[in-house]
């Protein structure tokens, strides 16, 4: 595959269009990230029947942009226990996967400038989506890094708390992107979007590969990104805030601006790999697929929103049996599913019907599992008894 | 089914956009203050155009913010300031220390001070926070005067001293509804409040409290959630 950008070799039009195509990637996320935090405080906000921040600028859009301003004015404090070199690298290393993994995210179909060809993407390299699982494997160690070296406890626990999340819904990431890439047959973001084109909605990965995956990849994205309702993390009633508590000024700004940017570049990667990324009804045919593009963006922006207004925040223990007792078993079985129906009906029956009986044992043995600690068992006796004490009522 | 429960929440959640919105944009709409308002204080002069404050400093006595000082003074003989033998010579309150509790309108024998509802003056030092008795003394209408940084809503200055007047002299229902205070420049002797008999007035919230119950009913309706006071039927169930 590849950009055809490059198929005449390199010349100085060539790297002014790089050039420029990487501004604008830039510009993208940045002023993407000055948006989603406007649209976020606007949509919870509206979500709790409330109008939201509508004073700073045209209707309040400008909010986010005086708060940033207001931020990098005040002093820039490091507790004296800190490791001084690590905290004040460690914004800068959850920044820098925030902002380089939009890079694969393809937004359009090409575009031809003095008679260069080139994709509205600003690489498309042979490994493409593994790209996106390295850069949020590499953002553990800024949250691990900036935990640790704040030299205070609740930042430390926070950093544990999220180290061990992130490493654990990665495993789920890796297997529900291996679905699409059994599907697609490729690495390449553009062939898997490209791949994704043909019938609106019916030829998506979404349905193509029977919705699950799609659910467990958005669940554990939202982990990984630390969002609610897997925010516990950055929990202010436990940790008061969590790995970011001793970050102020410019270092703070930067922990928020990855935070952001990540959940940005994470939407888009939804988009891409389930959701046909530009692909839309054929309207205007592929020519505004950055229309689509958007538009599926900001509805699924909208979404985790929604989902923050809602949801609770999840328990440490509940996250972690969520990830290993449901998801990752669930993403497994549906990898063997999708694959198995890749190669031939027979064998996707077979897959099914394999996953099936091996979640129910895996089910019957984590039950096992439970009844056999005290403290479970102890919680059960408490939790049957007081369901007979409701059944004589009701009888 | 706790499956369908999960997005059942989504639903209540999702409704809400498209609710009128509770939110009152403050600046440009204000809600009505509620009658008894605790605002910034004036001192009241009678009838005749006299103080009055009479320097008895029991206010100052009494305030737990410590934040009133006052000094009393013979009345010049020839041209008396408040009718009696003293009048406040000197009468300051410090409003960065006032937390408006409102024990000197209760400690005060003669109505002098009382608060008015103005809550909006924003001074930029602490020389503008403390207001001496220039600044606090109605003026020859009977009306507060309106510092530079004051902003005074229609309504604000009625009923200053709405506190006294509110219910009967301790309490004796008996009393209830008779004028027990003394008139004040350019109002006259004030009508007496509804008090504790009045049926309306001991079960229901203010009017601005009930729109605002309103608001948020308006807004939660239709989504599951009860709002407002559970009547005598929900209470027992």
């Amino acid at each position: 595959m590849g950009d055809p950008l490059f198929a005449n070799g390199l010349n100085l039009a060539v790297w002014i269009i790089l050039l420029v195509k990487v501004v604008v990637v830039f510009a993208f996320v940045m002023v993407s990230v000055l948006f989603m935090v406007m649209y976020e405080r606007k949509a919870v906000a509206w979500l709790g029947v409330r109008y939201g921040p509508n004073r700073a600028g045209p209707n309040g859009w400008l909010q986010s942009l005086a708060d940033g301003t207001k931020l990098l004015f005040k002093e820039a404090f490091t507790p004296r226990t800190a490791d001084k070199a690590v905290y004040k690298i460690a914004p800068y290393l959850m920044l820098f996967p925030a902002l380089v993994a939009f890079s694969i995210v393809p937004i359009g179909g090409t575009i031809t400038v003095a008679h260069h060809t080139t994709r509205l993407q600003l690489v498309d390299p042979p490994w493409g989506i593994l790209f996106l699982l390295m850069t949020s494997g590499i953002a553990v160690y800024g949250v691990m890094l900036a935990g640790w070296s704040s030299g205070s406890k609740y930042p430390l626990l926070g950093a544990v708390r999220a180290s061990a999340q992130m490493v654990s819904y990665e495993a789920v990431l890796g297997l529900t992107t291996a679905t699409v890439i059994v599907v697609t047959g490729s690495l390449h973001t553009s062939a898997i979007v490209i791949n994704q084109h043909g019938g609106f909605l019916y030829h998506w990965n979404i349905i193509r590969t029977a919705l699950i995956p799609f659910a467990l990849f958005a669940i554990a994205i939202t982990a990984e990104m630390t969002r609610p309702p897997f925010d516990l993390v950055e929990a202010e009633e436990e940790l008061s805030g969590g790995y970011n508590m001793e970050y102020s000024s410019i270092d703070f700004a930067w922990f928020y601006l990855a935070e952001y940017a990540a959940l940005v570049t994470n939407s888009a990667i939804i988009v891409t790999l389930w959701l046909g990324g530009p692909d839309g009804p054929g309207i205007a045919g592929h020519s505004i697929g950055p229309f689509w593009f958007l538009l599926k963006l900001l509805i699924i922006l909208y979404i985790y929103v929604w989902i923050r207004a809602t949801l609770p925040r999840m328990r440490y223990d509940q996250l972690m049996d969520l990830g290993w007792k449901r998801l990752i078993p669930g993403a497994l079985a549906m990898l063997m599913i999708v694959a198995g129906f890749q190669v031939s009906r027979t064998w996707g029956f077979v897959a099914f019907g394999g996953s099936v009986l091996l979640i129910a044992l895996l089910m019957r043995a984590i039950d096992v599992g439970h009844g056999a600690t005290e403290v479970e068992s102890a919680r059960d006796e408490f939790a049957s008894g007081r369901s007979r004490a409701s059944g004589e009522v009701n009888g | 089914m706790s499956f369908i429960d999960f997005f059942k929440g989504f639903v209540v959640t999702g409704k809400l956009p498209f609710k009128p919105k509770v939110t009152i944009q403050y600046p440009e709409e204000k809600r009505p203050k509620p009658e008894r308002f605790h605002g910034r204080h004036v001192l009241n002069r009678y009838e005749d155009g006299m103080e009055k404050c009479i320097g008895c400093e029991l206010c100052a006595g009494v305030c737990p913010a410590r934040c009133i000082y006052v000094r009393g003074a013979d009345n010049p003989p020839d041209s008396p300031v408040s009718p009696g033998e003293r009048y406040g010579y000197v009468y300051e309150i410090n409003f960065l220390r006032c937390i408006h509790c409102d024990m000197c309108v209760e400690a005060c024998p003669t109505e002098a001070i009382t608060e008015s509802k103005l809550f909006e003056f924003s001074f930029s030092n602490r020389g503008d926070a403390i207001y001496t008795k220039s600044e606090l003394l109605v003026d020859d209408d009977g009306k507060p005067q309106e510092l530079p940084w004051e902003h005074w809503v229609i309504g604000d200055d009625r009923n200053t001293s709405a506190w006294v007047r509110a219910t009967s002299p301790a309490g004796a229902a008996s009393l209830e509804g008779q004028p027990l205070w003394s008139g004040e420049l350019g109002y006259g002797v004030r009508p007496a409040q509804k008090g504790q008999s009045d049926p309306e007035a001991a079960d229901f919230p203010a009017d601005n409290d009930f729109s605002l119950r309103e608001l948020a009913r308006n807004a939660l309706k239709g989504v599951g959630v009860k709002v407002g006071r559970p009547s005598k039927g929900q209470e027992t169930g």
